[in-house]
């Protein structure tokens, strides 16, 4: 199916005070296309919590939307570090952030849980020394 | 409970008062983990934290919330009260700590979770 819209939005790593504009980006664009409530919320969650971690954990990537008719697809790429155990950091309240991102109130190891409750459909992929895929697709009722 | 009628009950501070404060309070919370304010945020919400940098309004905003209550006397960066203003977020001071604050919001019959 064609994508009603699509958008990408570069993250910068360490970038903490641009930190939340794709997020707020795309909930406003969204809100425009008539997406609300819950599925709203559950995007807006989401794509907060995966841009942070670019910005946060990764060297560098971009975070692209794309609407369809019937679903939502959020997909997270960068150029690395990538994870080394998955499992480990899916688990609530393991975080390697560092003091910066701590004292900032990040590193509560909440964050892919987040997106995992909040996704219909999750993926995650990494590869050390390459970078980290996430995919999340949201269905709109 | 309105906005207006929370700053009085605390006797806070508006750093924002281009924005109105006749926003319906619908539930509270208190926590300074931002991912966890994330999983609980929700429409309405009065949000007690002492972080006060540009992500906080981010994260209020992104849950469409009512309003940020700072505790003892804490002050914004000028840079987050002027996304707050432009995002239409109120941002509230008072003297009040974080659990006097979320005491007299229970008190007041301001739930944990919007019904
Ligand atoms: N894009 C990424 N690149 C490299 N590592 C990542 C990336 N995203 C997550 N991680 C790793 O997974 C861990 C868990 O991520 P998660 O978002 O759950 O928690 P956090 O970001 O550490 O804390 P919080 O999200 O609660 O502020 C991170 O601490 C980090 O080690
Ligand atoms: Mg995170």
């Amino acid at each position: 199916m064609n994508a009603l819209m699509t958008n990408t939005y570069p993250v910068t790593a360490a970038d903490y005070t641009s930190a939340g504009r794709a997020s707020a980006d795309i909930k406003r664009k969204l809100k425009q296309l008539g997406v609300s409530g819950d599925v709203l919320r559950r995007v807006a969650v989401a794509s907060y919590e995966v841009e942070l971690n670019l910005v946060i954990h990764s060297l560098g990537g971009e975070l692209s939307l794309s609407v369809y008719p019937d679903r939502v697809q959020l997909v997270s790429s960068d150029v690395g570090p990538g994870i080394p155990d998955l499992s480990l950091a899916m688990r609530e309240g393991w975080s390697t952030a560092n003091d910066e991102a701590r004292s900032l109130g990040f590193g509560a190891g909440m964050g892919l849980p987040n997106m995992k409750r909040n996704a219909d459909d999750f993926d995650i992929q990494s590869e050390v020394g390459k970078g980290t895929v996430i995919t999340m697709g949201f269905r709109l009722a | 409970m309105k906005v207006n009628e929370l700053r009085e009950l605390i006797g806070a501070e508006n750093l924002t008062p281009e924005v109105g404060e006749d926003r319906e309070i619908t539930c509270g919370y208190t926590c300074d983990l931002l991912s966890w304010v994330m999983a609980h945020g929700d429409e309405g919400m009065a949000w007690v934290t002492v972080q006060t940098h540009l992500n906080v309004i981010a994260v209020a905003v992104l849950s469409d919330m009512a309003c940020v209550v700072l505790p003892e006397d804490i002050r914004m960066e000028a840079e987050s009260l002027a996304k707050a203003v432009s995002e239409g977020m109120t941002v509230l001071t008072t003297s009040l700590t974080a659990y006097e604050i979320c005491g007299r919001l229970s008190a007041a019959g301001v739930p944990g979770k919007a019904m």
